[in-house]
């Protein structure tokens, strides 16, 4: 067997996938040891998947209700068409169902043009989509940190872009200021790397926090000033505890008469609020025709079924179901995200104050041998292998200030996340008792 | 091929369950036609009438204030310009193959409808025969899509889930054993060579990215598929260099032709990385024999470049001539099978391009483990996913299915390639694929592309018939048209050879 074969690309011989990082390195120990309450009790506990299936059972309870249009979407009289429909401008009812969606997660605060959507197989090939759109090879994208690992991958690997992180610390609760921003800036000039544009993501992911609308109101005038463009990815805005929370990138500009709107980009996705990851659907709304365009032309490399499409147009539509499920998910996480925070409290962990998303970022920085990156490696392998408990350590989410970990509380039942606190407790109380010996 | 699925779909199947919905489907259509003459316009293209036949309200653009107000004068110039990635794109408008498409859109051919439309001859698209698969539907959707395997209830655990971006097991297991009978069972196909995509798109632009770097070359036999062009230049910056095949023998690879357009590109300092056929052809219809593929696989070998065959019409053969897939020349004899890359998805053979499931069958395991991670940017969705899974392990109905599929596409072709020799037009030999490669350069002029280029226009505009010019696919000699038949139901024909003769007859 010749090793030396047909030769293949760079990009398929590099790393730039990123699946050799902790983040995902955690994920196959877990993989191969699954916790099951019954079969395998003493296995690894996922913690660093953000999936939501806190609220699963209001869709079977719809598809109960509504088999046929769930099911199927209206009847299979209309397969044929359906079948055929490749058209990347997407179902009609879909798209309007969508953008009904969006605005009442919105409250109602702003509108939002089913024109204007386009539609993909999930937010990964969204936020990979605009970035091919709006940067060339060798550019720069603005993301403040930390930010989700899996941008490392999404936005660069294809595309040729680079990340300029955007450094948030603890000092005032990870948000993003001015002067970061202008740092971020200053060290792109300094490397000769053009700034297109900054991506933010709103609620974060990891902090679980959702952005002001001060700091919003200073991001739009920063990249306007820059005349860079902007992507807000709102992917958990229907995942916020309170409604009344959540400002959109979209209700600033509309405040602003829509100047402006030529460089703003929203990203959305029925995976975390909808909690259906696997039906992969993705939207990119643009207010800007040339981005919709394009956007649209090059969608062609990920379209959403149109099975898929049809079966989800009537769900969305229909206000009764979407209010309700909207306002019990809502409770759900607010109820979960509380019952976490009060356990990992009892364990002497503290979190930074979260009001929105499928996770908390604690802090165990008490407990690392040394504030360094491979003093949180190791505690996170520790954590790993040892309490086999499954979390994303700050380092994958590029934090500049060691000890912050991301726990992801909505992807497992009640009874499992009890499980969880126990042996993050019981790991904890270890930790700090072997601190205390090897201090005497 | 983007375009709107006409209401007329509905209207032309031959099964009596979609009758039913005639009436009210023409209502719904004339309602469409009415509010878009009076809707405002905008600057985006009119988005094209869905067709869902769903009994949900169709708001067919109620005039919101909001997109009048998005209208921008000033595109690219204005602030926040796009990458030149994305300019390049939005430019890429004057293909005829696009405009065609885009022009039939929204005034389609309807026998009873809209007799005066547009007769979708550029679209290949396989209507003849998804009565059989929607038969298929109505007895086992339930089951199919929602049955959880222990339950017996309706549900949709499993779905919702993360899945493996490429594609379940399972799902590669169904679609490997459907490529199996689809080349008649003379090849096996094994399930973990197999990564599944969001359409066939997604398949060929991934080996794209795979096996070249930016600024190599693909060299392709031409005629070729118009959509390669985007598809596979668009984002992964690979030149698709035509290798011209000839009419004299009925446009077959030369390994001759190959060797020499890979000197020349050397000598322009390019890498040639790969040779990309389509087996059987889009846009000729003919196969690639066996002898010839063993050429290829020499040369490939010789050059130590990849060979990428996209076989997706391989179950779409009607001719006398057996289908030969790369993979049984690869079984049979001792080539090296690491360069070696098959597309094939379900979008021709199946009929189904609105589901999204495109394959990229692959020897390589470096391959198929980027390809894996790639596919995260196109996979497919769950209950899609499912769907088919059910479909395609029903094997009795897919073998039925294939079989009659066969058979309607030999006679519709049968009839067509007729039609259009009574005008004078004789085809290219072809045995597969949903089209025929039509030589009508006998009444083009001048004896060019512009000449062609003129008939294609007059064919679009005037008799109101969308071919595709060979030009668009790269064609060396004038005069060439590529004619889907598979839009079509036998009444339509004469139709069709009726418009055609009325420009041909004034040239």
């Amino acid at each position: 067997m010749a090793k030396k074969g047909v030769p293949l690309s760079e990009m398929a011989t590099s790393d730039t996938h990123g699946e050799d990082s902790p983040y995902f390195v955690g994920w196959k120990v877990y993989d191969e040891n699954p916790y099951d309450a019954a079969s395998n009790p003493s296995g690894v506990i996922q913690m660093g998947l953000a999936e939501n299936q806190v609220s699963f059972d209001l869709l079977e309870d719809y598809l109960e209700q509504h088999p046929q249009e769930f099911g199927w979407g209206c009847g299979v009289s209309s397969f044929r068409e359906n079948a055929l429909f490749q058209d990347y401008h997407g179902l009609k009812t879909f798209t309007r169902a969508v953008a009904l969606f969006m605005e009442q997660i919105r409250g109602g605060r702003t509108q939002f043009d089913p024109q204007h959507i386009v539609l993909t197989a999930g937010a990964t090939a969204a936020n990979e989509l605009l970035t091919f759109i709006l940067a060339d090879p060798g550019d720069g994208l603005l993301i403040p940190t930390p930010y989700y690992p899996g941008f490392d991958r999404d936005l660069r690997w294809r595309t040729g872009v680079n990340i300029i992180p955007v450094h948030c610390n603890s000092s005032n609760g990870f948000q993003i200021t001015l002067r970061a921003l202008e740092d971020a800036c200053a060290g792109a000039e300094s490397m000769k790397v053009r700034v297109k544009g900054l991506l933010l993501t709103n609620p974060s992911n990891p902090l679980g926090t959702t952005i002001t609308r001060p700091v919003l109101e200073e991001i739009l005038d920063f990249v306007a000033h820059k005349d860079i463009h902007l992507i807000s990815d709102e992917i958990y805005s229907g995942s916020v505890f309170s409604s009344d929370e959540f400002v959109s990138m979209t209700e600033i500009v509309e405040s602003r008469g829509h100047q402006e709107r030529e460089r703003v980009h929203i990203v959305y996705s029925l995976s975390k609020d909808l909690g259906l990851p696997g039906y992969r659907v993705g939207t990119i709304y643009s207010y800007n025709n040339e981005v919709v365009t394009t956007a649209r032309r090059m969608s062609s490399f990920t379209l959403v079924s149109s099975q898929t499409q049809k079966m989800l147009a009537s769900l969305l539509s229909d206000k009764e179901f979407t209010e309700n499920y909207l306002r019990t998910n809502r409770e759900r996480l607010k109820k979960r995200y509380e019952f976490v925070v009060e356990g990992l409290s009892n364990a002497g962990i503290r979190c930074l104050q979260g009001n929105a998303g499928l996770f908390c970022w604690m802090n165990l920085g008490e407990l690392l041998e040394e504030p360094t990156v491979e003093g949180e490696l190791s505690l996170w392998n520790l954590m790993l292998h040892e309490a086999k408990l499954n979390i994303s350590p700050g380092s994958s989410c590029h934090c500049l200030e060691a000890g912050w970990f991301r726990v992801c509380f909505a992807n497992m039942s009640q009874q499992t996340l009890e499980v969880a606190l126990m042996r993050m407790k019981d790991f904890t109380e270890k930790m700090k008792a072997k601190q205390m010996i090897s201090s005497l | 091929m983007r375009v709107i699925v006409p209401l007329q779909a509905v209207v032309q199947g031959r099964g009596g369950l979609v009758l039913g919905s005639l009436i009210p489907c023409a209502l719904f259509y004339f309602l469409q036609f009415y509010l878009r003459r009076n809707r405002p316009s905008s600057s985006s293209p009119p988005p094209p009438s869905s067709a869902s036949g769903s009994n949900l309200p169709e708001l067919a653009s109620i005039p919101r204030s909001l997109s009048r107000g998005l209208l921008s004068p000033r595109g690219s110039f204005g602030p926040a310009r796009l990458s030149s990635r994305g300019t390049a794109v939005v430019r890429d408008d004057d293909n005829p193959y696009y405009v065609g498409l885009k022009r039939c859109a929204d005034d389609p051919y309807n026998r009873s409808i809209n007799p005066q439309g547009f007769l979708l001859l550029g679209l290949a698209e396989n209507r003849l025969s998804l009565d059989i698969i929607q038969d298929w539907l109505v007895k086992n959707w339930k089951e199919s899509l929602l049955l959880d395997d222990e339950e017996e209830e309706l549900s949709i655990q499993g779905l919702a889930t993360y899945q493996p971006y490429d594609g379940s097991m399972d799902l590669k297991t169904a679609v490997a054993e459907f490529m199996g009978q689809v080349m008649q069972g003379s090849v096996s196909f094994n399930p973990s060579h197999v990564v599944l995509t969001a359409g066939a798109t997604p398949a060929v632009e991934t080996l794209g990215f795979c096996l070249a770097d930016p600024g190599d070359a693909f060299l392709v036999p031409s005629p070729y598929y118009p959509g390669w062009d985007r598809d596979i230049k668009w984002r992964t910056g690979v030149e698709l260099i035509p290798v011209p095949c000839r009419s004299t023998d009925n446009f077959s690879i030369s390994i001759a032709a190959l060797e020499l357009a890979y000197n020349q590109v050397k000598k322009r300092g390019m890498k040639v990385r790969a040779v990309l056929v389509s087996n059987p052809s889009n846009p000729v219809g003919s196969l690639i024999d066996r002898e010839t593929l063993c050429g290829l696989l020499d040369f490939v070998m010789e050059k130590n470049i990849h060979l990428i065959s996209d076989e997706i019409f391989a179950g779409s053969t009607y001719g006398s001539d057996k289908f030969v897939s790369v993979a049984e020349v690869l079984d049979a004899e001792s080539f090296d099978k690491s360069r070696v890359h098959i597309i094939y998805g379900l979008s021709k053979d199946l009929a189904v391009p609105g589901f999204r499931v495109g394959v990229i069958y692959s020897y390589n395991e470096n391959v198929l483990a980027a390809a894996s991670k790639l596919a995260r940017f196109s996979s497919i969705s769950a209950p899609t996913q499912r769907l088919l899974i059910s479909m395609l392990s029903d094997r009795k109905f897919i073998s039925e299915y294939l079989a009659v599929n066969r058979a309607r596409l030999h006679d519709m072709h049968a009839l067509f390639v007729d039609g259009l020799k009574q005008l004078g037009i004789k085809c290219a030999s072809s045995s597969g694929g949903f089209y025929c490669w039509a030589d009508m350069s006998m009444f083009i002029r001048p004896y060019s592309e512009k000449g062609e280029l003129k008939l294609w226009d007059n064919l679009l505009n005037v008799a109101k018939v969308n071919v595709t010019p060979g030009s668009s696919c790269h064609c060396i000699e004038p005069g060439w048209f590529r004619c889907c038949f598979t839009t079509l139901t036998e009444k339509d024909v004469p139709t069709v050879m009726e418009r055609i003769q009325k420009i041909t007859k004034s040239n």
